[in-house]
């Protein structure tokens, strides 16, 4: 079945998409906003702590469908494993109206100017595709504010030296100290380094008509109960339907991008919700579904101009497939540190996430969030059994007892880490499933190390008497939450796959919104930056698309 | 001086954190009695275990979490966690349980000549060490291995015990009492005045 033709057609209805849609929606461009996911709302939330985002031993309640999502790992062995979305290696993202920003943490963060040229500060090491972004931190500066304001963030930067220039304070204050910060941000300065209240897309006042955070424990990983957490299925998506102007379609899995007799993208072939083929021709079609799906829509979208696939003319989509190392440790305290304020973490450092002597890059250390019982087992030191009387002991002991800094680093980008489409295995609807292979680059475990030893530092300075380490200390596939990587920005079209404007080299009338144009992943939770450049590039389409073509 | 209402609420929670003493004092005495752990199991509906698992695995389950001052596993309903779980998400598990208790059983009798629900409270505790240790007569694990068995779990009595009590383990939300966590979980609460931005 064929639908009305409209002008953009946009797929998934995450950070970038629910973004795009609503911004070329209120330009007055007809606009459909294909989403594979459901709405979820705050009402039917049931604070499932074994059946959420974050911990999914009953499944991932956000999404994908478990059963019909399969996907293919490649180890670093070589070895092939079919996973589902309920298992680790999946590398999972949520699918639902919103995507991962139902159920984020809701860290806001923009990456720094050096975030933006690593080849020109640091060279390329050996083995990786380093580069510089096409565009500077000043081009995007402007969409940043706008994705803090629009959407609204709070928190309190103005004690971070060395966050890249802004033109305003963040809309929102941050939330009143819970105890970890009254410990740590003390420990912090005696170390003379320079905590903040990290921004976070999560109300502290009322602001665009939501209430503020009411402080449970249910933050991380769960869709907020009170719709004080801020992401586009409660701000720019209703706008977007606000204007009349877009409609959206959840359910809809996209299995194709069809081209036109010129070469143009002339529409998506998908399934409906009732797994019908579907058709939806437009003039625009914006991709935005994550670094994994949107790298295989491009490569599953074959043609006789395209034979491997949109785009993918010097086999660069999927390529760069990268995400972020989680380092730090776990102090254990005598005194109580638990105080069941959520959503827990607060202050950061911005200390090491460049200008670290001999390495590449770095990241930032936060508290963190909320850790509820069964994620806590996860922090059992190897010492401690895993059953018995001492394991409990143990737990009863240092549950309310305990802090937890943690923190991303960059990661240096390699050509054969990467999003392939597999040759066998079809997903629910028959089509070819991501196919994910590569290890990241052996220099993330020298910043591993660097984060890992900075948060020991810093929690033992706050009084641990002793810290549980995590530290990456074997290369693997990464990418999770935070993938991205895999339709890299670049000016050249033999080493990237869209240019400065996030459209595809080749096919300008198709772009991508989302963290697969991040020719690298800064020291932070990507959200924020995702935000910018789905206003960056909807800036670029409403300036310069006039009915029918670019002017 | 009257009591007020704050006294009457003072001496209601301590009545009630007395019974709690009471209670788990008499669990303790159950370590000691197996058959006290699965005292009423032969009333319960069971979806998928049968009765001789069920009991097997209330001794197996306060091995991993054995109850002091706190309940362990059994108490808090982890065996029926499982057995709801077993026809729910973790159906894929149904065999390795069926076999793997098994298993367990006749490593029990081949060991220590006696049915596991038997064995003396050291006796189960050097089952299990034996088990997770895949220490166990091979002849028994022909259809499923000790490890991924026990691993499993092990994993399933951790979910049951500190997971949410609406999955059927957890009871009364002994775990979270026993970890300090204000239960029910405060609602609609609000925050202070919050700090102000600075410039």
């Amino acid at each position: 079945m064929s639908h009305a033709h409209v002008n953009a057609v946009v797929i998934g209805s995450g950070a970038g998409g629910g973004i795009v849609a609503k911004q070329l929606a209120q330009a007055g461009l007809s606009v459909v906003l294909l989403e594979r996911g459901r709405w979820h709302s705050p009402a039917e939330e049931r604070k499932d702590d074994l059946h959420n985002q974050r911990t999914i031993v009953l499944g991932p309640a956000y999404g994908p469908d478990v059963a019909k999502n399969p996907r293919v790992v490649v180890n670093p062995q070589g070895a092939e494993q079919v996973v589902y979305p309920d298992q680790w290696p999946y590398q999972n993202n949520a699918a639902c109206v919103g995507g991962g920003t139902v159920s984020y943490g809701a860290m806001a963060w923009r990456f720094m100017e050096q975030d933006f040229r690593m080849k020109s500060l640091y060279g390329v090491p050996e083995g990786s595709t380093l580069d510089d972004w096409p565009i500077t931190y000043d081009e995007l500066e402007p969409f940043y504010d706008q994705a803090e304001y629009e959407l609204g963030v709070a928190g309190d930067v103005s004690t971070d030296p060395f966050k890249a220039p802004r033109r305003r304070p963040l809309p929102m204050p941050s939330l009143p100290d819970d105890r970890e910060t009254q410990i740590m941000k003390p420990a912090a300065q005696r170390l003379g380094w320079h905590p903040f209240y990290f921004p976070m897309l999560r109300n502290t006042i009322p602001y665009n008509g939501r209430p503020p955070c009411m402080r449970c424990r249910w933050c991380c990983g769960f869709a907020c109960e009170c719709d004080a957490k801020t992401g586009t299925h409660n701000t720019v998506i209703p706008q977007a339907l606000a204007t009349k102007l877009c409609a959206l379609r959840t359910g809809c899995v996209v299995r194709e991008i069809q081209l036109d007799s010129r070469g143009q993208g002339r529409g998506v072939d998908y399934f409906d919700a009732e797994n019908r083929r579907q058709v939806q021709t437009a003039d625009l079609i914006v991709v935005a579904g994550g670094a994994i799906e949107s790298a295989r829509l491009l490569l599953n979208s074959k043609s006789k101009l395209f034979p491997t696939g949109l785009g993918n003319r010097f086999d660069w989509v999927g390529r760069n497939l990268q995400g972020h190392a989680y380092n730090g440790g776990l102090g254990l305290f005598e005194q109580e540190t638990y105080d069941d304020l959520g959503p827990g973490g607060q202050v950061a450092v911005c200390d090491f996430n460049h200008g670290n002597p001999g390495l590449v890059g770095g990241g930032m250390l936060a508290t963190e969030f909320i850790r509820l019982p069964y994620q806590f087992l996860g922090w059992r030191p190897a010492d401690v059994p895993r059953w018995g009387p001492a394991f409990k002991d143990f737990v009863r002991q240092y549950y309310r007892r305990s802090i937890v800094v943690i923190g991303p680093s960059q990661e240096i980008p390699r050509f054969e880490s990467r999003v392939d489409v597999d040759p066998k295995v079809r997903d629910f609807w028959g089509i070819p499933v991501a196919r994910l292979s590569g290890a990241d680059h052996p220099h993330n475990l020298k910043l591993s190390q660097l984060a890992t030893d900075k948060a020991e530092l810093w929690l033992k300075e706050a009084g641990a008497t002793r810290v549980l380490r995590r530290q990456k200390t074997a290369n693997s596939l990464s990418a999770g939450q935070h993938q991205a990587g895999t339709c890299r920005m670049g000016n050249d079209p033999k080493t990237s796959v869209v240019n400065q404007h996030c459209q595809l080299h080749d096919v300008p009338n198709v772009f991508v919104a989302d963290a697969s144009l991040h020719v690298t992943n800064g020291g932070f939770n990507p959200v924020l930056t995702i935000m910018a450049l789905a206003y960056y590039a909807s800036a670029f389409i409403t300036k310069t698309w006039k009915g029918g073509g670019f002017k | 001086m009257a009591p007020t209402k704050q006294t009457l609420a003072l001496k209601a929670a301590r009545a009630h954190l007395n019974r709690r003493r009471f209670l788990a004092a008499s669990l303790l005495a159950a370590a000691s009695a197996p058959s006290l752990l699965y005292a009423g199991f032969e009333e319960l509906y069971w979806r998928f275990l049968t009765l001789d698992e069920a009991r097997m695995l209330a001794v197996l389950c306060d091995v991993i979490i054995p109850p002091d001052q706190d309940p362990g596993a059994a108490a808090a309903g982890v065996v029926q966690f499982i057995d709801r779980k077993l026809v729910g998400y973790h159906r894929g598990s149904q065999s390795l349980y069926r076999q793997g208790l098994a298993a367990l059983a006749s490593s029990s009798r081949q060991l220590f000549q006696k049915p596991l629900i038997e064995l003396a409270a050291d006796q189960r505790v050097a089952l299990v060490t034996r088990w997770e240790k895949s220490d166990l007569p091979a002849e028994t694990w022909k259809a499923v291995t000790p490890r991924e068995f026990f691993d499993r779990f092990l994993d399933h009595v951790m979910q049951g015990f500190f997971g949410g009590p609406r999955h059927g383990g957890n009871r009364d939300a002994v775990s979270w009492r026993m970890l300090g966590l204000p239960q029910p979980p405060v609602r609609s609460r609000r925050p202070e005045s919050p700090r102000r931005t600075q410039p």
